[in-house]
C-alpha cells in the first residue's frame, strides 16, 4: 500500500523551477539558484575591492565608487545570498526531515520567495540612477547616508531602504511559516526532543528573525523619513539622535549573524553523525543551547557601539553578555569533537567541509571574544580586524557550512550524485584561499588599517597582496562547484534513496522525494534521531519502507 | 463518549481540505507577537528621543489637547467589548446579533480615524517640527494605519458571514481579526499614556 508514495515519479518539467510553484521543493531550489545568482554578482564586486586593494594608491577605481562597491558587495551578500541560500535549505529540508507534505502556508511561501528577485533587481538598479547606489556602507550609518548632494528622490539609498524593507518582509513572512511548520505539522511520534538539530536551529533562528528584524524595519521606516520627508529623528541639527539608529540598526543586525549561523550549526549536527558513524554527542544540550544564544544574542548589540558614545554601564554589560554567548557555543563545538571522537571518520566532501568550516568557526570565536572586550574593540573598532573577524564567521564557517549541506543533501533533492573530486578540489581551494584572504586582515587591523578605504599607506601593502591572492583563489574556488553543479545534476550517476548511509526521515524518501513528500503514509518516529550504531529503527515498518525504496530502484 | 479521540499529535491528517485553520491561527499569532516589537521599536525611540532633548516642544506649541484623544480611547477601548460580545453571539449561532454588534465595533473603529483626523487637521504643528513633530505623526500615524486595516479585515468577516454555513464553526478569521483589535487597543492605551499622559 506504501507503493503509490514510494514509487519514482515520472520527472516532472524543469519548467516548474520557472514559475509560481507552491511546492517547497521546488521554492528551495528556487532560493538556492537565485541566491547563487546574486552571490556571483557580490563576489564579483568583492574581486573588484580587492583588485583595488592590490596596491596602496587608489588607481583602479574612483573613490566614489568604492564606496558604493563595498556598500553593494555586504548589502547583496547578506539580504541577496546569505538570507536566501539558508531559506532555501530550509525549505528543502523542514518538510522532509519532519514528515510533512509541504510548508504549512505553500502560497505565503511562494509569495516570500518572489519577493527576492524582485528586491534583488532594485539594488542592482541602483548602479544606474544618476547618484550612484548607496555609498554609506552595509549599515547605512546617519549622517552619512542622509547625504543626497544631487537632491533626487530616487537616490541609492532611497533604493536601498526599500530593498531593505522588502527583504525583511520576505523573511518574516517565512520565519512566520517556518515555524509554524516546526510547532505544527510534525510526524506523530516527533516530539521535540526526537527533532532533528537542524529543525531546531531553524526554530531559534527564526525566532530571532521575528524578534528582531521588525526592530531594523522600524529604524528603516524613519531613515525613509529623514531622507524623503525632512523629518530629523537621526539629524542632530533637528534634535534627532544618530546614534538611535545605530540602536535600532544593530538590534537586529547583531542577532542576524546568530539567524546566519545557528542552522549553520544545525548542519554541523546534522553531518558529523553520519560521517562519524557515532550519535551526536549530548543532542539534548546541542538542541537547547540554540536557544540559550537565542537569548543571549538579543542582548549583546551594543558591543557593536563601543566608541559611539553609550555610557559606560552599558560598555561594561554588553561586554559580559557577548563573552557568555562563547559558553553555549563552546557547548556544540565540544560536541560536536565529542561526536567525531573515535568516530569511524569519513573525509567526503561534506565532512571536509564540515571539519573545515568548525575550525574557521573556532578561530573566529576567539577573534570574536577579543572583539568583546572593550579596550581591545576600542583599539581595533572600524579596522580590518572587524572585517577579518566577520569573514571569518560569514564565509569561513557559515558559507563552508552551507556548501557541506549542499553537497550533502544534493543526490536527495536531485536524484543525482555530485562528483567527489571536483567537491575535494573546490574544498582545498575554499579553505586556503578563506584562510589566505582573512588571515591577513587581522595584522592589517591591529596595525591599524582602516577599514572602507580605497588607498592606504604603504606599510599595509604585503599584508593586503596575501589577502587579495586569496580572494582570487576564492573566486577561482567556485568554478570547480559551478561545473560539478550543473554537470552532476544534467548526467552525474544516479542516487539512491539513501547514499550517505544516514538516518533521518529524509532519507527514507526517494531521491528525488514525490511533491507531497510521504503523502498520507507518514511513518510514525520510535526512537530519538542520530542512532548511529545502535541499530534501532527510527521509524514502524522501517525495513519494509527501506525495501520497497530498494525494489522501486532496482526497477527504474 | 465511546468514540475514542484521535490524538491530535497526528497533523499529516489535518493537511487535507480547509482544515489549515489552525495553522492560519498559530501563524496569525505569530505575527502579531513579531508585529509588537514594531512599536516596541517606535516607542523606545520616542522615549530616547525625548528624554535626551533640551527643548521637547517646538516654538509656539504650548503642548498636546488631550480632551478629544481621550473621548477617542474610551471609543476604542469600548470598541473591543462590543467585539467580546459580537465573538458571544457567534459562538451561540445568533448570527444577526453577531453582525450587529461587529458593525457596531466596526462605526466605533471608524468613529476614532475620523477623531484622529480631526485632532490631526487642528494642529499648530508639521511633520517636520522637530523630533516632537515627528515622533507624534510616526505613532499616530503608523498606529492610525493598523486601525484601517482592522476595519477593513471586520468588513471582510462581515461579507464572509452571509456565505451560508461558513460560520458553523472552523471559521478562525473572526478570531484572528479579534486578536488584531485587541492588540490594535492595547497599543493605543501604551501610546496614549506616552503622547498625552507623560509629562516631564
Amino acid at each position: 500500500m506504501t507503493s503509490t508514495a514510494l514509487s519514482p515519479q515520472p520527472p516532472a518539467s524543469w519548467r516548474r523551477y520557472f514559475g509560481f510553484s507552491t511546492d517547497a521543493k521546488v521554492i528551495g531550489i528556487q532560493y538556492i539558484v537565485v541566491s547563487f545568482f546574486f552571490f556571483l554578482v557580490a563576489g564579483l564586486l568583492a574581486m573588484i575591492i580587492r583588485g583595488e586593494l592590490l596596491t596602496p594608491a587608489a588607481d583602479l577605481v574612483d573613490r566614489t565608487v568604492y564606496n558604493g562597491l563595498y556598500t553593494m558587495h555586504g548589502t547583496i551578500m547578506l539580504f541577496l545570498f546569505i538570507f536566501p541560500v539558508l531559506n532555501g535549505l530550509n525549505n528543502l529540508l523542514i518538510p522532509t526531515m519532519i514528515g510533512a507534505p509541504d510548508m504549512a502556508f505553500p502560497r505565503l511561501n511562494t509569495a516570500a520567495f518572489w519577493m527576492v528577485p524582485v528586491f534583488g533587481l532594485l539594488l542592482i538598479a541602483s548602479f544606474f540612477v544618476p547618484s550612484g547606489p548607496a555609498s554609506a556602507g552595509w549599515w547605512s550609518y546617519p549622517p552619512v547616508s542622509l547625504q543626497n548632494p544631487l537632491g533626487h528622490l530616487i537616490s541609492g539609498e532611497f533604493l536601498w531602504v526599500l530593498a531593505v524593507a522588502l527583504s525583511g518582509i520576505s523573511s518574516i513572512l517565512g520565519a512566520v511559516n517556518f515555524v509554524t511548520t516546526i510547532l505544527r505539522m510534525r510526524a506523530p511520534g516527533m516530539g521535540f526532543f526526537r527533532m532533528p538539530v537542524f529543525c531546531w536551529t531553524a526554530l531559534a533562528a527564526q525566532s530571532l528573525q521575528l524578534i528582531g528584524l521588525p526592530a531594523l524595519t522600524g529604524g528603516a521606516v524613519m531613515l525613509l523619513m529623514d531622507l524623503t520627508l525632512g523629518t530629523s529623528f537621526y539629524r542632530p541639527e533637528g534634535g534627532g539622535d544618530p546614534v538611535l539608529y545605530q540602536h535600532f540598526f544593530w538590534f537586529y543586525s547583531h542577532p542576524a549573524v546568530y539567524v546566519i549561523i545557528l542552522p549553520v550549526f544545525g548542519i554541523f549536527s546534522e553531518l558529523f553523525p553520519v560521517y562519524s558513524r557515532k550519535p551526536l554527542f549530548g543532542y539534548v544540550y546541542v538542541a537547547l543551547a540554540s536557544f540559550i544564544i537565542v537569548g543571549l544574542g538579543l542582548i549583546v548589540w551594543v558591543h557593536h557601539m563601543f566608541p559611539s558614545g553609550v555610557a559606560q554601564w552599558m560598555r561594561n554589560l554588553f561586554m559580559v553578555t557577548t563573552m557568555l554567548i562563547a559558553v553555549p557555543t563552546g557547548v556544540k563545538v565540544f560536541a560536536w569533537l565529542g561526536t567525531m571522537w573515535r568516530g569511524k571518520i569519513r573525509l567526503t566532501t561534506p565532512m571536509l567541509f564540515c571539519i573545515g568550516g568548525l575550525f574557521n568557526f573556532v578561530f573566529a570565536g576567539i577573534t570574536g571574544v577579543m572583539l568583546a572586550t572593550v579596550p581591545v574593540d576600542i583599539h581595533v573598532s572600524n579596522t580590518y580586524f572587524v572585517v577579518g573577524h566577520f569573514h571569518y564567521v560569514i564565509y569561513g564557517a557559515a558559507v563552508m557550512g552551507i556548501f557541506a549541506a549542499i553537497y550533502h543533501w544534493f543526490p536527495k533533492f536531485t536524484g543525482r550524485m555530485p562528483y567527489e573530486g571536483l567537491g575535494k578540489l573546490h574544498f582545498v581551494l575554499t579553505f586556503l584561499g578563506a584562510n589566505l584572504n582573512f588571515l591577513p586582515m587581522h595584522p592589517l587591523g591591529l596595525m591599524g588599517m582602516p577599514r572602507r578605504v580605497s588607498s592606504y599607506d604603504p606599510e599595509f601593502a604585503f599584508w593586503n597582496v596575501l589577502a587579495s591572492l586569496g580572494a582570487f583563489l576564492l573566486g577561482v574556488s567556485i568554478i570547480p562547484f559551478l561545473l560539478n553543479m550543473i554537470s552532476s545534476w544534467v548526467r552525474g550517476p544516479r542516487a539512491t534513496h539513501n547514499p550517505w548511509n544516514a538516518i533521518g526521515l529524509e532519507w527514507l524518501l526517494p531521491s528525488p522525494p514525490p511533491e507531497d513528500n510521504f503523502g498520507e503514509h507518514v511513518p510514525t518516529v520510535i526512537s530519538p534521531p542520530y542512532g548511529y550504531g545502535k541499530n534501532e529503527p527510527l521509524v514502524e515498518h522501517q525495513a519494509e519502507i527501506e525495501r520497497a525504496l530498494t525494489l522501486a530502484e532496482a526497477t527504474r | 463518549m465511546t468514540t475514542t479521540p484521535i490524538p491530535p499529535a497526528t497533523p499529516n491528517a489535518a493537511h487535507g481540505d480547509g482544515h489549515h485553520a489552525s495553522h492560519n491561527l498559530t501563524g496569525f499569532i505569530i505575527f502579531l507577537c513579531s508585529e509588537s516589537v514594531i512599536f516596541l521599536a517606535f516607542f523606545s525611540g520616542y522615549a530616547i528621543l525625548r528624554r535626551a532633548a533640551l527643548n521637547w516642544l517646538p516654538p509656539g506649541v504650548e503642548g498636546l489637547e488631550w480632551r478629544m484623544p481621550l473621548l477617542n480611547t474610551i471609543v476604542l477601548v469600548s470598541s473591543s467589548f462590543m467585539m467580546v460580545a459580537a465573538e458571544h453571539y457567534k459562538e451561540k449561532g445568533k448570527l444577526w446579533l453577531f453582525r450587529g454588534f461587529w458593525l457596531l465595533t466596526m462605526a466605533m473603529g471608524a468613529y476614532f480615524l475620523y477623531g484622529q483626523a480631526v485632532e490631526w487637521g487642528g494642529l499648530k504643528f508639521g511633520l517636520t517640527s522637530g523630533t516632537f513633530g515627528a515622533t507624534f505623526y510616526l505613532l499616530t500615524g503608523f498606529h492610525g494605519l493598523h486601525v484601517a486595516t482592522g476595519v477593513l479585515l471586520m468588513g471582510l468577516m462581515l461579507v464572509k458571514s452571509f456565505i451560508p454555513g461558513n460560520y458553523n464553526g472552523g471559521e478562525e478569521g473572526v478570531k484572528a481579526t479579534s486578536l488584531f483589535w485587541h492588540f490594535v487597543d492595547v497599543i493605543w492605551i501604551i501610546l496614549f499614556v506616552l503622547l498625552y499622559v507623560w509629562r516631564t
